[in-house]
């Protein structure tokens, strides 16, 4: 276990005004599982990008040592010809193809550039059942949970004969069962010879899996961790990666602050995907008080996302019926517009697919979804656009060279918070988050919930979906469990516990 | 100091910067190759004419591309409007200063009607607009039937596409043979465009923004200025600016202002960055998809007026493969076909450059076949070069 499969030496990269990755060593010993963990924007995923050659060799500095040997990445099948490949959190399968077509993507089995469909069926089938994931090699992927996308994802990296394998936050859009899958997976492909490489926020996953944790801050190497000697505890790993100690993950709220007062009520709500050709909610009540955070649990799948989007003008029209009332008026929205006008906000899941313009700025990422209040007859005024940005930037601490920034240039977790920016400055009466804190750090984690705090003792009223329980738990002041499209069962947050709310959840 | 810092700005700014010095590399050759006919103020303003009708749809062009679209009909489109232009001035005898609102009107429904299955319905743009593209080419052959040319005979209309903006003291200024009103608008524009980029740079200093350093930002106020005379200079040398300039130039700047200045332009240009992020931030994406088509319908009517204006009258091949050549020209100015991405001020140039090569290789008597190659080479080195520069910013 102690020669080193990989060294990474000295390495610096810098894009321009920030320099992302600062004389950083990294070490990974043969067949371990390696967790690398950090802020957001620490450099985790720039380090990954250098190894993998996508910042190819010449635009970093430093040495990449693979089995003693030092590499020159010009591209990234050179990187996967030398045995190493990387999973983005993004996942990069094609909807329309059937499995085998996207485990096989560009490494096509074929006589004389002819495919071989049932070799590649036969083998895609053997690969599947190496990653313990059941399902039909014919199937569209477009047609699997995220999950067994997931798993698939893998699979197509194994085929390959990997000798080094590196998943950038596997887990963020995993629930628990299917992150407890994967990481089984992960141990077992170790075991097989496997050396892995694991980016995750979720600190308790790094400590359970990994033999080793390199810790990043500010573009530096902060200390390596062998957990043989000597265990690793979540808090040890935070105060490294934020230079300080967090006591409290959940910041605890000063003072009751929901009212009596009902904002926003949802009766008989029942939504019908016409593409699935199937209901996707069905008779659905509930309703929000003013200054209330209610947390909206549930199984990846179980509908809430449906839920939000179908209330927030319901933009993939559902058809949608029953009644929906804000303070007490009715209202129908016939679009996200009307939403947002009537005071209602939604944080999408998907930041990059349907939350940021990436090729536009962080100024004018927060800025977008309430151009009205920094413009006059509607031209803007530039210099107000400038104040509100800056003013986000430092109160939600998004790391940036600068406002004018390319959101696409920002690592995930600040990426989130322009998102998050964009919604606050809209200064909805109603905040839908949807996963807020996916792919966070744990120390933007409390930043963020700190704000949630600030602002329902501001009168603002929050629902936030989430998967994770502890968030769930931490943060509500009351619970919804949904489960197949139907809530089924409200918890106070005194009696609600992650065992009751797990059986709700599973309620078929 | 001073020739690292050119370095550096040239470098950072190579892909807007580009287009001009491939610009003036084109001109230099022509110039050379015609022995100076190239650049004599005479062709130099028939050339600025001849844009015109490209340099409106490719400023459309330039918006539906933004939004991930295409608009195959406006050629026609634009041949179709002219020869209604001349039947309602020749045939129904109609006041010029009805005519041309009748007609921008006429166009914004046309545009209005090929976004209709592509909002409502999800139909390709592709698709939707060749069906336009026929049926205009079906109304022109129609409305052309008859005679094949329809003459236009009403001197303020032909005055939009061959005459020029009146003199103050014809013939008397201090310099003989110049048109002074035109040098004087050149002095202000210098005067203008001076003036705010020192507003606007003082403005990013103050929220410490990068800015060009000193002797740059001097070099580049002196380069403008000196263009901008240059070209007044020369069209004050032959009978000064003429209409179909200051139309392109009002189109130009109000959709310049649009597109960087407005909340629709924003609103446009998110559409295109990313449309579900756009719909899910409160943007109607249906409703964009009609602004912009319906602009870029009355733009091919602007542009139908601009040509049928120039040659006096309305035929049965007017507008033929103008929608090509808008396409192109916003291409060659930097627009990306994966949407959200390119300026109106680009494509102003990218049509000059185009239409530079037309005229050149005319006057140097080229073979029609060679120019298509030709032209088609261009095109091909500026989306690479776009294409190139971009990668390399990242
Ligand atoms: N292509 C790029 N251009 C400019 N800056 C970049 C680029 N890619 C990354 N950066 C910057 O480099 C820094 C490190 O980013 P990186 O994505 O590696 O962070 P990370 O540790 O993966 O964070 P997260 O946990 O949020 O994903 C950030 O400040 C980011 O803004
Ligand atoms: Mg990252």
């Amino acid at each position: 276990m102690s020669t080193p499969i990989l060294e990474m030496r000295n390495i610096t990269k810098e894009f321009p005004g920030v320099k992302a990755l600062d004389e950083v060593s990294f070490s990974v010993a043969t067949g371990e599982i390696h967790g690398l963990v950090g802020e957001n924007g620490a450099g985790k995923s720039t380090l990954m990008k250098v190894l993998s050659g996508v910042h190819t060799y010449g635009t970093y500095t430093g040495d990449i040592v693979l089995n003693g040997e030092v590499m020159h990445f010009n591209n990234i099948s050179e990187a996967e010809e030398a045995g190493i490949a990387i999973i983005y959190q993004e996942l990069a399968l094609i909807p329309e193809m059937t499995v085998y077509e996207n485990i096989f993507l560009g490494h096509e089995i074929h006589n004389n550039m002819v495919i071989d469909w049932n070799e590649t069926i036969k083998r895609t089938a053997e690969i599947l059942k190496r990653v313990k994931l059941d399902v039909n090699p014919a199937t569209k992927v477009r047609d699997l949970g995220v999950g067994k996308q997931q798993l698939i994802e893998i699979a197509k990296a194994l085929h390959r004969d990997v000798k080094l394998l590196i998943l950038d936050e596997p887990t963020a859009a995993l629930n628990e069962d299917d992150s407890e899958n994967l990481l089984r997976l992960l141990r077992e492909q170790r075991d097989q010879g496997v050396t892995c490489i694991l980016i995750s926020h979720k600190l308790k996953e790094v400590i359970n899996v990994a033999d080793t944790v390199t810790v990043l801050r500010d573009g530096q190497t902060i200390c390596s961790l062998d957990a043989e000697q000597g265990e690793v505890t979540e808090p040890m790993l935070i105060r490294q990666m934020v230079g300080r100690a967090i006591k409290n993950i959940y910041p605890p709220r000063e003072s009751q602050s929901a009212s009596d007062e009902v904002v926003l009520e949802v009766k008989n709500w029942h939504a019908y995907h016409p593409k699935l050709g199937r209901d996707i909610l069905e008779d659905v009540n509930f309703s929000i008080r003013r200054g209330e955070i209610v947390g909206f649990a549930g199984l990846m799948g179980s509908g809430r996302t449906e839920l939000a989007l179908s209330l927030f003008g319901n933009p993939y029209g559902y058809l949608v019926s029953g009644e929906m009332q804000i303070k007490g008026q009715p209202v129908k929205f016939t679009h996200p517009q009307d939403a947002i006008r009537a005071g209602v906000a939604y944080l999408t899941e998907d930041r990059k697919g349907a939350g940021l313009i990436l090729i536009q700025d962080v100024k004018e990422n927060i800025t977008l979804a309430n151009l009205q209040e920094i413009a006059k007859r509607g031209v803007i005024d530039n210099n107000a656009e400038i104040k509100v940005a800056t003013e986000y930037r430092r109160s939600l601490n998004i790391k940036t060279p600068s406002i004018e920034q390319a959101v696409v240039n920002l690592s995930g977790g600040n990426q989130q918070k322009v998102c998050l920016g964009k919604w606050l400055f809209v200064k909805p009466d109603v905040l839908i988050l949807d996963e807020p804190t996916r792919g966070i750090d744990v120390g933007a984690k409390f930043e963020i919930y700190t704000i949630m705090n600030d602002l329902v003792k501001q009168g603002m009223s929050i629902i936030m979906i989430s998967s994770e329980l502890p968030e769930v738990l931490g943060m509500s002041d009351r619970v919804y469990v949904v489960a197949s499209g139907k809530i089924t069962g409200e918890l106070p947050i005194a009696e609600a516990t992650q065992e009751n709310i797990m059986q709700l959840a599973t309620i078929e | 100091m001073f020739f690292k810092n050119l370095q550096t700005m040239l470098k950072d700014n190579i892909r807007e910067y580009g287009m001009f010095i491939a610009l003036f590399i084109i001109m230099g050759i022509f110039t050379i190759t015609t022995n100076g006919l190239f650049i004599s103020p005479r062709n130099i303003s028939n050339l600025i004419n001849q844009t015109g009708y490209i340099a409106v749809l490719a400023v459309g062009m330039t918006l539906i591309i933004v939004i991930r679209h295409i608009d195959l009909s406006v050629g026609f489109l634009a041949g179709f409007l002219g020869a209604v232009v001349a039947i309602a001035l020749s045939s129904w005898g109609w006041s010029v200063y009805i005519v041309i609102p009748f007609v921008l009107v006429l166009g914004a429904l046309a545009g209005l009607l090929t976004a209709y299955p592509v909002a409502q319905l999800g139909i390709p743009s592709f698709v939707a607009s060749l069906a336009g593209w026929l049926i205009y080419r079906g109304l022109l052959l129609l409305a052309t039937a008859g005679t094949g040319t329809i003459i236009i005979s009403d001197p303020v209309f032909n005055a939009i596409g061959n005459g020029f903006i009146p003199d103050i003291f014809p013939n008397r200024g201090f310099v003989p043979d110049v048109h002074i009103v035109t040098l004087l608008l050149g002095v202000i524009a210098i005067i203008f465009f001076v003036f705010s980029a020192i507003s606007s740079r003082k403005k990013e200093q103050a929220y410490d923004f990068e800015v060009l350093p000193p002797d740059m930002f001097i070099l580049q106020l002196v380069f403008v200025a000196i263009l901008i005379s240059a070209i007044t200079w020369t069209l004050a040398g032959h009978n000064g600016l003429s209409w179909t300039t200051v139309v392109v130039l009002l189109v130009v700047g109000i959709y310049h202002f649009i597109t960087t200045q407005t909340v629709l332009g924003r609103h446009i240009y998110a559409v295109g960055g990313n449309p579900e992020a756009a719909e899910l931030s409160g943007i109607n994406v249906k409703q964009m998809t009609y602004v912009v088509f319906s602009s870029m319908g009355m733009l091919s009517a602007l542009s139908g007026i601009l040509f049928a204006s120039r040659l006096r009258s309305a035929t049965t091949t007017a507008g033929t493969l103008f929608e090509l050549d808008a396409i192109a020209a916003a291409f060659i100015g930097g627009v990306s076909a994966a949407g959200g991405v390119g300026k109106v001020t680009g494509s102003l140039i990218g049509a000059l450059v185009y239409m530079s090569l037309t005229s050149g290789m005319n006057l140097m008597n080229v073979d029609i076949a060679y120019q298509y190659v030709v032209r088609g080479l261009v095109l091909v080195a500026a989306v690479v070069f776009d294409v190139a520069t971009r990668s390399r910013g990242k």
